[in-house]
């Protein structure tokens, strides 16, 4: 099928693409002062934390479309974006604390970003539990855009509460009101990295949501053949 | 009083509801026939509006309001008694307190539920359950009854006393769909009957006189093998 | 009155009678509530950790826990004998129907709030009635953000397998905003602080409510609507 071919080559760009990131991360981009050669991990872990957030808010969007369209695309868009997502806050979550050990001299902190981020990923997991125990699919996907659009608004309730709290975790670097504040170099790479974090986000979900459409017609024509 | 209109709906790949379209008029009863799946259930809670049907239109005069349903589910709660069960559901549809306290007790005395009125509906027999699902049911007075197996769990002289009660309200001008895979049960109320079966109407025509033999033998040739083992 | 609202207060109070009849999800509740409390004070060591530090999370874990209960119950109540599509079926509106749901569970988290917080009290020996008001005002900020969630989600997971264990999985994403800042909130209260301090977390309970009460009413709809 057309769409899984497509979706495999973007994907295939998107690792070859993240390569690249790794070279120009470890070779070509200056070791940080005080955190050193540890901070690398950034590079990994600030795309991936975008990509979860990116994915969580488009399953978001996916479910406000689909209740006032009723077109099972976006509820197998929300899939997708949910399954995939869900890989990326792994990511996000192991490499936190890789990054905390060295830097932090522990694993594991409450502080109050980390929290919502697990519990971002809890709520990809919770979505994806609730998909698991509905079998109608309309109910289903009804369902899963209610939930999906919760997730979506509590997103700036995580975000918001970074500059709530006295914390251990950085502040974003990024999406922040003043203008970024790192140096050229390592602002480059890390906006490569989200450029190549985002693509490989686009070619994952390209490919599930080609594998969920195959698998619903593979469910049409066999419960078609016992009819 | 009631329209349904090129009717289509699935459920996955299953069709429950096939290019359905009648009209049932005041005072007429329209039976549908048709074994287990075929689609009966779907096509009730259509037009109650429970389900937005994937094409097509079902429309009822009065809508939500001129609605009265009677299921093979009672819809009542077990914990409250028949008298707290009926005040509730007829807060529900604006009847106030005084006007809603004699018609509950029209009700019940109707129905002959008088020595019941404050016992839990849990305590209670199955058939009297049902006979309380109808009070409930008529509680507001309905121009248009649906009717989903409604025989199930009455004994003869509970059904007999229902059938009855349907008779007046279709004498005083309400109009009833009836759905059932039952011929015996409900060819006697019917003015016209329709057989049902994957999701379509086979056979849609005023009873005229027939008996339920009668239906029943058309049942079977319209139906056919289909429908073996549907009663079980 | 207007009439959603009249609607939704008979759909409450029919809640709260059936409750009353049986008793069993208040009582239970308020019994997991008291036991929580001893499990607590048996699990941590008095002369390593003053109450005082522990206080607010060990509040706010046990109506966590008390308020599942509730949740639970709520629509659970309407799948016997499908009284859902008889209030589906009824000429009110479907916020009506979740109005109800929520004043409900919110008097019936409230009670159980209302017994467990003196036990509290007594149990850790915590001062709570010099900042009694500001105290309750926190609790019921957080009771409502995360009641609100709850009985939303609650009608959906009742219809489906494994209800009791979804539910929690489903909603604790939702509480724990909430949850922490009310635990914070209780933490400098207790501990005497101004209330200045506190103001921000309790705009942050605030906004959170107002935007999941409304959320909830939008999309109640879209989870008995077929």
């Amino acid at each position: 099928m057309k769409l899984v071919r497509t979706g495999r080559w973007i994907t295939l760009i998107a690792l070859a693409l993240l390569a690249g990131v790794f070279v120009r991360a470890l070779a070509f981009t200056p070791v940080e002062r005080v955190q050193g050669p540890a901070q690398k991990i950034f590079y990994l872990h600030v795309p991936s934390a975008w990509c979860a957030m990116l994915a969580m808010a488009l399953v978001g969007i996916a479910g406000i479309l689909y209740l006032f369209l009723k077109d099972p695309r976006f509820d197998r868009f929300g899939e997708a974006s949910a399954e995939v997502g869900t890989v990326f806050a792994m990511v996000m979550l192991t490499t936190g604390p890789l990054w905390g050990k060295p830097v932090w001299g522990t694993w594991w902190t409450w502080d109050a970003r980390l929290t919502l981020t697990l519990f971002l990923f809890l709520l990809f997991l919770g979505y994806l539990v609730l998909r698991g125990a509905v079998t109608d699919p309309g109910l289903r996907a009804r369902y899963s855009a209610v939930l999906g659009i919760c997730g979506l608004v509590l997103l700036p309730f995580i975000h918001l509460s970074v500059y709530m709290f006295r914390t251990l975790h950085p502040q974003p670097i990024v999406l922040k009101p003043s203008a970024p504040s790192l140096p050229g170099p390592m602002l480059t790479t890390l906006l490569f990295s989200f450029a190549v974090f985002t693509l490989l986000y686009v070619g994952f979900v390209v490919q599930r949501y080609a594998l969920g459409m195959l698998r619903e017609q593979a469910e049409t024509a066999g419960g078609g053949a016992h009819a | 009083m009631l329209l349904a209109e090129r009717l289509r709906h699935a459920f996955g790949a299953v069709r429950a509801l096939d290019d359905v379209s009648f009209t049932v008029q005041s005072g007429q009863t329209l039976a549908v026939f048709g074994p287990n799946g075929a689609g009966k259930t779907t096509l009730l809670r259509v037009l109650a509006g429970l389900i937005h049907p994937h094409g097509g239109t079902a429309r009822i005069a009065g809508g939500r309001r001129a609605v009265g349903w009677i299921g093979h589910q009672p819809q009542l709660y077990g914990t409250l008694t028949v008298r707290e069960n009926l005040r509730f559901w007829g807060s529900l549809y604006d009847l106030r307190p005084p006007a809603l306290a004699a018609r509950i007790d029209a009700l019940l005395a109707r129905l002959d539920l008088g020595e019941h009125a404050d016992r839990p509906v849990r305590a209670l027999s199955r058939g009297l359950v049902q006979r309380v699902a109808i009070a409930r049911a008529l509680i507001h007075d309905p121009r248009v009854l649906l009717l989903d197996e409604p025989f199930t769990g009455l004994d003869r002289t509970a059904a007999e006393t229902f059938r009855r009660l349907l008779a007046q309200q279709a004498a005083q001008g309400r109009a009833a769909v009836l759905v059932t895979h039952n011929v015996e049960e409900g060819t006697e109320l019917a003015t016209d009957v329709a057989f049902m079966r994957a999701g379509r109407f086979v056979h849609l025509a005023p009873r005229a006189g027939r008996d339920a033999g009668a239906i029943a033998d058309a049942y079977r040739a319209a139906i056919g093998g289909a429908d073996r083992g549907a009663d079980a | 009155m207007p009439d959603w609202w009249r609607h939704g207060w008979i759909v409450a109070r029919k809640d709260l009678l059936v409750e009353f009849r049986s008793r069993t999800a208040i009582v239970s509740a308020i019994v997991f509530t008291v036991l929580v409390l001893v499990v607590f004070n048996f699990g941590r060591d008095p002369t390593a950790v003053a109450a005082i530090d522990l206080a607010p999370s060990i509040l706010w874990v046990t109506f966590t826990f008390a308020a599942m209960l509730a949740l639970n119950r709520a629509f659970q109540l309407e799948l016997e004998n499908q009284a859902l599509d008889g209030l589906l079926l009824a000429p009110v509106g479907r916020s009506s129907i979740y109005l109800g749901k929520l004043l409900a569970n919110l008097l019936f988290v409230g009670i159980v709030e209302a017994v467990g917080l003196p036990l509290f009290a007594l149990f850790f020996n915590v001062p709570i009635l010099p900042v009694i008001l500001p105290l309750v005002a926190v609790i019921a900020l957080a009771t409502i953000g995360f009641v609100a969630v709850g009985t939303l989600f609650s009608a959906m997971t009742t219809r489906t397998r494994f209800a009791e264990l979804l539910l929690p999985t489903l909603v604790l994403p939702f509480m724990i905003p909430p949850l922490m800042w009310a635990a914070l909130t209780t933490g400098a209260l207790l501990a005497g602080r101004p209330l200045s301090e506190v103001g921000g977390w309790l705009r942050m309970l605030a906004a959170f409510d107002i935007v999941f009460v409304t959320l909830a009413f939008l999309l109640f709809p879209a989870t008995v609507n077929e």
